[in-house]
């Protein structure tokens, strides 16, 4: 039975019982990734991180969220009221919706019924997780404009150009996807990896996918649409009390919403790790629950690796790599993969498929050999040109004779 | 895969419930978009009747067309507007002050009997008329049945239709751009003359303004070490404006005192 003919017998109130659960478990996974998030990027900085709250600190985050909402709720004097109230409430909803068509599990007896962690499963499952994501956009563009004032619209501005931009770079990397397992449901992509994870078979759209899931939820080191350096915030400058609580809430569940889709996508799902199939059986079924919360929290200290590692970019390079690096890449890595699917539907013998394999990597030497040699060439025009010479001293760069330092050792 | 196909010409309990609390909502927002003042709040509006329109297509049983509706439009159409309406402002409205002279009576005049027109039409089509095919189109599932129409009898169509769109956006950016008489200093000029520059300060980015702990405002010049105010500190509008203070009665006093 597929997936979606067990949520089909699903009675009502199972549904509901599901919904309640994601929403738990999504809140939850907030306040944890709040307080592991700071624990991470402290250790990363030689740091304790939160530690008084509760053993090792763990209500810190829950303490933190009652504080935020007693706090006085602002609202400016040039601000949009309606608009100004609307916008967290935009982003604060949607970043739930996407969990309706992720699959936590596999079978398993849930109060006597036999079903899956799964509330709904639709054809175009993965679609609806972007259209949903489109939708919270509005959230952050809207925040921005109706606070009447520079910063917060600077950084809406960002975000929207941000999102069109990497938006789709991030489609374009599914689609590989969508080609090789015939279909664009959630559970269906899932069962398509019982042999290989897409992560191993397509790692060119694994790669393209991570990249652009990180410049989707405004995380470092794409966040240049809250800049605290240069945007005070940006998006939230003016939000304040439960408001920004919702911001707040919505950043971190749509981190825990695409790592979830990545894991799906890319990871298997809930599957276990290849040759620890047996452990899928254990608890009734309810250990598929714990391989993906696994896979979950992988993404997520990635996420908090990128953050306690890389500055944040500069805005005419964040664009620039996603128009001109990533869309261009991942259409090539289309036309290949199509390309390949193709050739091996049409029963071509192995040889050909090696071949036009080998054919590609060819071209990607020449390629990226010439690039190479046209980058040391324009280095060298470079050196040609007129460079001020500064007038504080400089230590000697390696490999060259600095003129002034030698000068001024011999005389 | 057709768990979500009923019978054709039926209408269920639960889609009748959504119509009926969606329909009137969707029919205010669309009215509202054409009343209201500010061109923020009637593309909001508009996004919000697109949101709707899908509703209602997935409630019909057409899944793809509902969620590309939401992707294409509300996301990327609509965030484009959007994106240019945000460069207008928060505070402008648009004047409703009459420019060309007899514009009202005939716009009502064409707007009515234009709806009229498609009232009329939509109403032949669909009134007392049996709708067919639905369960024969969605057989193989509702996106493998709209690809296999896209790519094989439209396929001609789709593709002219694409070179269309991207001569369209080609020409634009053609008409848009023009070669710069010299090279616009980027980001990326500015660090690296931040760095290249005569004094190495630059680099870090001006001083911040304010007199520590006495008046941090950014209306007043920071103090240098040697007690003289730091005219880079604030902004050369303030300075222009006049709205700059002086920095004097601000240092403390106690440094007089053991001076003294």
């Amino acid at each position: 039975m597929t997936n979606a003919e067990i949520i089909a017998t699903d009675p009502g109130w199972i549904t509901l019982v599901k919904g309640l659960l994601i929403f738990v478990v999504c809140v939850l996974a907030t306040l944890m990734s709040v307080w592991g998030e700071r624990r991470l990027v402290a250790r990363m900085q030689q740091r304790m991180g939160p530690n008084r709250v509760g053993p090792f600190g763990l209500i810190q985050a829950l303490a933190d969220g009652v504080k935020l909402a007693l706090k006085e709720d602002l609202i400016p004097k040039a601000a949009d009221r309606i608009v100004f109230v609307i916008a967290p409430i935009i982003s604060a909803t949607t970043c739930f919706m996407a969990f309706a068509v992720i699959p936590l599990s596999g079978p398993v007896n849930l109060f006597g019924q036999e079903t899956v962690m799964q509330m709904t499963d639709i054809p175009v499952g993965v679609l609806y997780i972007f259209a949903i994501a489109s939708i919270g956009v509005y959230g952050i563009v809207l925040a921005g404009w109706s606070s009447g004032s520079t910063y917060p619209l600077l950084g809406g501005l960002r975000s929207s150009a941000q999102v069109i931009s990497y938006e789709i770079a991030m489609g374009l990397s599914l689609v590989a996807v969508f080609i090789y397992a015939g279909s664009m449901s959630t559970a269906e992509i899932v069962s398509a990896q019982d042999q290989w994870w897409f992560c191993v078979t397509l790692f060119p759209s694994f790669v393209i996918f991570a990249i652009s899931m990180v410049g989707e939820t405004n995380r470092a080191p794409f966040d240049l649409a809250e800049a605290e350096g240069e945007l005070v915030g940006g998006f939230h400058t003016e939000y304040s009390s439960l408001k920004f609580a919702l911001f707040f809430l919505a950043e971190y569940v749509n981190i825990v919403a695409v790592s979830a889709l990545a894991t799906t996508l890319f990871l298997g799902g809930y599957r276990a790790l290849p040759g620890l199939g047996f452990t899928e059986s254990w608890l009734g079924g309810w250990f598929t629950v714990i391989w993906f919360l696994a896979k979950v929290v992988f993404f997520f200290f990635i996420f908090v690796w990128l953050r306690g590692t890389l500055p944040r970019l500069r805005y005419d390079q964040f664009m620039k790599f996603g128009w001109k690096v990533l869309i261009p890449f991942s259409l090539i890595w289309i036309l290949i993969v199509s390309t390949l699917r193709v050739l091996s539907q049409q029963g071509a013998p192995r040889s050909v498929l090696i071949g036009f394999s080998f054919g590609i990597v060819l071209l990607v030497l020449a390629g990226s050999s010439l690039f190479e040699s046209s980058k040391k060439r324009r280095a060298q025009e470079d050196e040609l040109g007129e460079v001020a010479v500064p007038s504080f001293p400089v230590p000697a760069i390696p490999g060259k004779i600095n003129k002034n330092r030698t000068e001024q050792l011999n005389g | 895969m057709d768990s979500f196909a009923i019978e054709v010409g039926q209408t269920l309990a639960p889609e009748a419930t959504l119509f009926w609390i969606l329909a009137p909502l969707a029919v205010i927002a669309a009215l509202g978009m054409l009343f209201v003042k500010k061109a923020v709040h009637s593309a909001l509006l508009l996004a919000w009747v697109m949101v709707t329109l899908a509703i209602f297509y997935i409630a019909q049983d057409a899944l793809f067309l509902g969620i590309v509706q939401i992707i294409v439009y509300t996301g990327a159409v609509m965030m484009l507007f959007l994106f240019i309406l945000m460069l207008v402002g928060v505070d402008s409205s648009d004047s409703l002050v009459e420019n060309i002279r007899g514009q009202r009576p005939l716009a009502i005049t064409a707007a009515i009997g234009l709806s009229g027109l498609l009232v009329s039409l939509i109403a032949r089509a669909n009134l007392g008329v049996e709708a067919v095919g639905l369960r024969g189109a969605n057989s193989e599932g509702n996106v493998q049945g709209i690809a296999r129409e896209l790519f094989t009898n439209y396929v001609w169509a789709f593709e002219v239709v694409s070179a269309l769109l991207i001569t369209a956006a080609v020409g634009a950016m053609v008409l848009a751009h023009s070669n710069p008489v010299k090279s616009r200093t980027a980001q990326r000029d500015k660090s690296i003359a931040r760095f290249r520059g005569d004094s190495i300060a630059a680099a870090a980015g001006l001083p911040g303004s304010g007199v520590y702990a006495l008046h941090n405002a950014v209306d007043v010049p920071a103090l240098l070490p040697d007690g003289s105010p730091a005219p880079s500190s604030i902004s050369a509008t303030l300075e222009a404006r006049g709205d700059m203070l002086s920095s004097k009665p601000f240092e403390l006093e106690v440094k007089k005192e053991e001076e003294d």
